[in-house]
This record gives C-alpha cells, structure tokens and sequence, in this order.
C-alpha cells in the first residue's frame, strides 16, 4: 500500500533542510529605506511573484530548487505566490524581451507598495560576458533595470541557490 | 540516395546527415516521398543569400528518414521570396513557415494560416530581422500592445480562459487561450514568441567560441543537447577532429542533463496531483545530483563544459567513483519512489487516460522525442543514429503506446534507468587522451549540421561559416517546435484543472522555439 511505503520513505529520509545563508547586503542596488515596522511584518513572511521577463529557462531552474527539501524557503516564512497583487518582492529573470515589456510593467505596477525588485542572473543585471552577449537589440531591451526599478542584483549564470536566497533575504532584511 | 521512385542526388555531410539542395518547387515532391515511407519533417528555416555566390534567399528544411537525417535547402530569389507550403505533408512545417516570413520574408505559398508567429509588436509587418541588411540595433519603435487574431469559438455556454503570458507559477512566459464548456476544454489556442531574443541575429558575425556561450543559453535545462549540437556542426563545417575522450563526456553531460530534468519533472508531475512527497523526493534527488555536477565538473548544470573542438572539464578517477556512488543511490531509491507512484490510486488515477496523444494522430503530427516515444513514435537517434560515442553503447529505446501522462512519465522512469547505466558504462569505457584540440582553419564558406537526442527530443544545429571563419548563419532547432501542437490537441476534452498536469508532463521549452 503506498501510504505505509510513503510514511517508510519518510522516515527513512529524515530531514536534509539547512539553515538559512546569511543575506549579502552587497547585493543591494540603492540604500533601501526600510520602516522598522514594515520589517517587522515582512521579517516574518514575505511573498514572491517570480516574472520570466525572457530569460533561456536557466534561472528558473534554481528558483525551483530553492522550493526544493534543502533550501526549504518557505520553511523560512519566504513563498511564492500567483499573483503579483498578494506579493513584496518581484524576482524577474531576464533580459527583457521586447515581447515582454508591457507585461512586466503591468505586473511591476500591480504590485501594491512597499515593493522589491530582485534582478536575477547575468542577463537580468547585464553584468560580466553574458549579460554583455545578451544585451540590448531589436528584440530585446536588455537588464531588468532598463525597465523597472531594481533593488538587489544577484548575478551569475544561473545564480545558486544559496546567492539566490541571500538575494532575497538582501531585500527584505534590516542593513546589518 | 533512393527515396519512393526516384533517386536524390544527396552528398553525405557526416554520419547518418546526408546534405543535398533542389529547386523549391521539388520540395513537395522529396516531402510526399519521405512521408510515404514513413519519416518526418524536423525542421524548417531560411537564410538570407544574397551575400553568397547563390544570391537570393534560401529555405532549409531538415527531414528524418530511415537513412538519416536529411538537409536539403532550395534557392528563391531575391524579389519574390516564395517556396511551397509544405504543410501539407507535415502539418508541423506550418508554425516554422511563419516563423520564417517574420525573420526573412520568405513566403509559404499556398499556406492557410499566414498570421505572424514570433513576430508581436518589436518590429514591422515589413521588417526582416535576419535579413543581412537589417540593423539589429536601431532604435525602437514605440511599443504599441500586440494584437493577434485568434480563433474564437462561438455557441451557447462556451467561454474563454485567457492564460498568460506570465502565469501563475515558475515557468517560462506563453499565452494560453482556452475555449471551454463548464470545465471541459472545447480549444486550446498558443501564442507564443514572448522571449524572443533575436537570438539568431546574436550569433551573426560572432567568432565560434562566443557562439558556442550563446548556443548554451539556447534552452538552459538543454544546455549540453545545444552546445553539443553546435559544437558538432562547427566542427564538421572545419573538418576538425574530437578527441575519443571528450566525445565520451559530452554523451556523459548529455546524459546527466537528461537525468537531472527528468527526476525533476517526476516530482513536479507528483507535485501537480496533490502528491507534495513525490515533489520533495525527487528534488532531494535532483538537487543531490546537481551538486554532484556542480563539484566533478564545476557547474551545476554543466554550462560551457562543451566548446568547439572538446571539453574543458575532466572527470578524475575519484570523481568517477563519487559519480557511480550517486548513481547507484539514486537508481534504488527512483526504483522506490517509482513502486509509490505506481501504487498511488490517486495519482494513477489523474495520470491514467489524461491528454491522451494517440499513436495515429502523434504520427500524423510528428510529435517527437520523449513525448513522441510515449505515443508510440519509435524514433531516437540515439538507437537509430548513433553519433560516437552512442554506437558503442547499445542504447534501448523506452516507447510506451497510451499517449497520456502515464505513459510520458514511465518513459520517464525508463530513461532514467537507462540514461544510469549509460552514465555508468561511459565511465568504464573512458577513452584516454586529450580534452580539447584544435579547429582546422577554413579559406572558403562552409557549413555542417549538429544532431543531438535531447531530453526533449532531437535538438538540431546547422551552422554556416563565413570565410574568414566567424558565423554568418546559425539556426538551432528544438523539439518543442513540433510537440507545442500537440499539446493543443493532447487537452481537448480534459479538464482545465488537468491542464498543468498535461503541460508538466511535456514539458516543452518556450525561449527554445522563441529563440
């Protein structure tokens, strides 16, 4: 029966969640000004609306492996939601395509204040060789930052996760 | 090379790639013969000539047959850029031709449908993006909302769902139109074209390592399928030679890849029944895989591990070891999880008979790859036409007849077995020698075609070299091309809340057909 082989592999499995990284505030664009108050809330839970605003599918694969048992993120208070009208933080994936355009700003402007933008990989930030491949042509309009405001840049292609989760952590957190 | 009655003049280009060119109207002629006995149209693109001793415009179209796989291009000329619809015999060439008016300007004439495909709003109804002539980096025209006629359904108590283009959970950007009657899906209509890059204009003028960094980032959970494509049509445009062992580890990055994505599609497809256990399971799985990648060869997800002429990551003896570990702890514990999955009434029972691709309609559509295999479409190149190293390895095909998600996810489960034992027998018979060598220098023009069997499916690159040795043309061709379609047809009948199941469950790749 599968429950019983469920329950077996379970328990069989344990528990393989790490702790949380520490937030890279390096990662910040701006110095964010943050009300305690609003920290306080959002310290605790933060919903996410991830935007594929042209990206080669890359980034998407980490972003589900921070879903996954070792990253755990919503054990963190941290969980991605369907609209962008429930959420706090956009984590777009780049470059922007021109296709795209209108629909990231639609989503960016249906995101109710206060808001972060995490820019997510070499495309999205336009930084280092690969960012500068995939930069601005007929096609596309380059870095997110070249269309909506951006708050954290976390670079590489892809990211990890561990840089993905200090990212996110980057935006919601108090500068320490 | 005798296809049907006639004999076609067609030159080998490398092995089981046969190269030939024909006058355009021939076209309907050579695609009648192969579908009569029994192949398929892969793909279809053009290329802008003018520039070339045969001036004009070209439209390429690459076949499989039981021979191999066959590239034939025809001239059209400069003025009135027209070759023959050919879906007529393949259904699958109708997205592919109107892709290729929005990027050239070469017409299908005869077509039925001629609405713009990858073209929304970013550039004009008269504007050729792989035309020679066009600057890719001209200013911008004002944005204005993409309008697309789609097909309406009309009559009493049907109404549209419209889906996308960024939806609602982490997937890559598309547009869904549902017709539906209470929750039975009456139509399903795609727009896609949403991350088009103008990724082929990119590879214009690059010189072939800097195309083999774009090629990765084609479709970045097919990165070793592309680069491996690319890199092999490179090499056989030079005429260069690849040492035995990096031919080995490219089979072997191939392999791990299609591991990776298939574990992690297990769990989502678990994940999309309500079965959140199977989800957490295979991405522990998955995720213990990826370290393994990212500490044996520097990259989780192997990218630019594969570059014109070789490699650029070993494998160690102690690596080989670690590697065999993992693969014999995750072949025991897929084998438990898959005796979960199969006793799981309620998962079998949504997996059972949903979007059902039937083995007659799959044939007549040319689905494809893994999805084609689980609707009985026997076709994987790496059984029929093998590249080194697959034909040492004897690999066995996984084919299921039922075309519903049950069946695309016991292909699944079979090809992750057999991709573990490959991984496993590459490691034993691992060539000595080199990494990398050399490109051989060219003096004239040169092409060749790269053909790699994918997680998806068959990945094609055809690459044309200038002569000075940097891209002139690069078209890569994804499977997705083919298998979106299908999902069209796959849904008709289902429920809207089985929808994300029947999509998972492909699994196609969006920025590899928007390119």
């Amino acid at each position: 029966m599968a429950t019983h082989l469920i329950l077996q592999k379970i328990f069989k499995t344990g528990c393989v969640s790490e702790p949380m990284p520490a937030p890279d505030v390096s990662m910040r664009t701006c110095e964010q000004a943050l009300h305690a108050d609003i920290l306080k809330v959002f310290g605790q839970a933060v919903a996410i609306r991830h935007v594929d605003a042209g990206s080669c599918n890359g980034c998407e694969l980490e972003i589900h492996a921070i879903n996954g048992p070792h990253y755990n993120i919503e054990g963190a208070g941290v969980k991605f939601a369907a609209s962008p009208r429930h959420v706090d933080v956009l984590l777009v994936t780049g470059p922007v395509s021109r296709n795209l355009e209108t629909a990231l700003k639609r989503t960016y402007e249906a995101t109710p204040n206060p808001k972060w933008v995490v820019a997510m990989g070499d495309c999205g930030c336009g930084c280092g060789e690969v960012g500068g491949l995939f930069g601005e042509n007929y096609a596309s309009c380059g870095k997110i930052a070249d269309v909506i405001p951006v708050d954290v840049e976390v670079p590489g292609c892809p990211p990890t996760p561990v840089a993905l989760l200090q990212g996110i952590l980057a935006a919601v957190s108090a500068g320490k | 090379m005798k296809i049907g009655e006639r004999d076609w003049a067609l030159r080998q280009a490398g092995p089981h790639i046969w190269r030939g060119d024909l006058a355009a109207a021939e076209l309907p002629v050579l695609a009648e013969a192969i579908r009569q006995t029994g192949g398929q149209l892969v793909a279809l693109w053009g290329s802008d000539d003018r520039q070339q001793a045969a001036g004009g415009y070209a439209v390429h179209v690459a076949f499989m047959s039981a021979e191999g796989l066959l590239w034939v291009h025809a001239p059209l000329s400069a003025e009135a850029p027209q070759f023959p619809d050919l879906s007529v015999q393949f259904p699958q060439a109708e997205r592919m031709q109107r892709a290729a008016f929005d990027l050239l300007g070469i017409r299908a004439e005869g077509a039925v449908d001629t609405r713009k495909w990858l073209r929304h709003s970013a550039w004009a109804e008269n504007e050729f993006p792989l035309r020679k002539d066009f600057d890719a980096h001209r200013p911008a025209p004002t944005v204005v909302v993409d309008a697309y006629p789609f097909i309406r359904v009309e009559g009493d108590g049907v109404h549209e769902i419209p889906v996308g283009p960024i939806h609602a959970g982490t997937i890559e950007p598309g547009h869904f139109r549902f017709s539906i009657i209470g929750d039975r899906i009456l139509k399903l209509e795609q727009r896609l074209g949403y991350t088009h890059q103008g990724l082929e204009k990119r590879f214009e003028g690059r010189d072939v390592d800097t195309g083999a960094r774009l090629a990765v980032r084609i479709s970045g959970d097919s990165c070793s399928a592309f680069s491996w494509a690319y890199c092999m049509a490179v090499e056989q445009a030079t005429q260069s030679a690849v040492p035995p062992r990096a031919v080995a580890l490219r089979a072997l990055f191939l392999e791990i890849e299609r591991i990776a994505n298939h574990l992690g599609d297990l769990g989502y497809l678990g994940n999309d029944v309500a079965l959140a256990f199977g989800f957490m399971q295979f991405w522990r799985l998955k995720e213990d895989w990826l370290r393994l990648s990212g500490k044996l060869f520097g990259h989780r997800y192997l990218f630019d591990c594969i570059v014109p002429g070789g490699v650029t990551v070993d494998l160690s003896e102690t690596g080989k070891i670690e590697l065999r570990v993992v693969c014999d702890r995750i072949e025991q514990e897929v084998r438990e999880l898959k005796a979960i999955y199969d006793e799981h009434a309620g998962l079998q029972d949504r997996f059972v008979n949903t979007g059902i691709c039937k083995p007659a309609l799959a044939a007549r559509l040319g689905l494809t790859g893994m999805a084609g295999r689980a609707s009985a479409q026997a076709w994987d190149a790496r059984v029929q036409f093998p590249q080194a190293p697959y034909d040492r390895l004897d690999v066995v095909m996984a084919t299921h007849r039922n075309g519903d998600v049950l069946a695309r996810a016991e292909v699944r489960f079979a090809e992750v077995f057999e991709s573990l034992r490959l991984v496993r027998q590459l490691m034993a018979t691992l060539p000595t020698g080199e990494l990398r060598a050399v490109l051989e220098p060219t003096a004239a023009s040169s092409e060749g075609l790269g053909w790699v069997e994918g997680w998806r499916g068959e990945v094609i690159v055809a690459v044309r070299l200038a002569a000075d040795g940097t891209l002139d043309r690069v078209h890569p061709h994804d499977p997705s091309w083919q298998n979106w379609p299908l999902l069209e047809v796959g849904v008709l009948g289902n429920i809207v809340p089985d929808f994300p199941l029947i999509n998972k469950s492909f699994n196609l790749s969006y920025s590899g057909q928007d390119l």
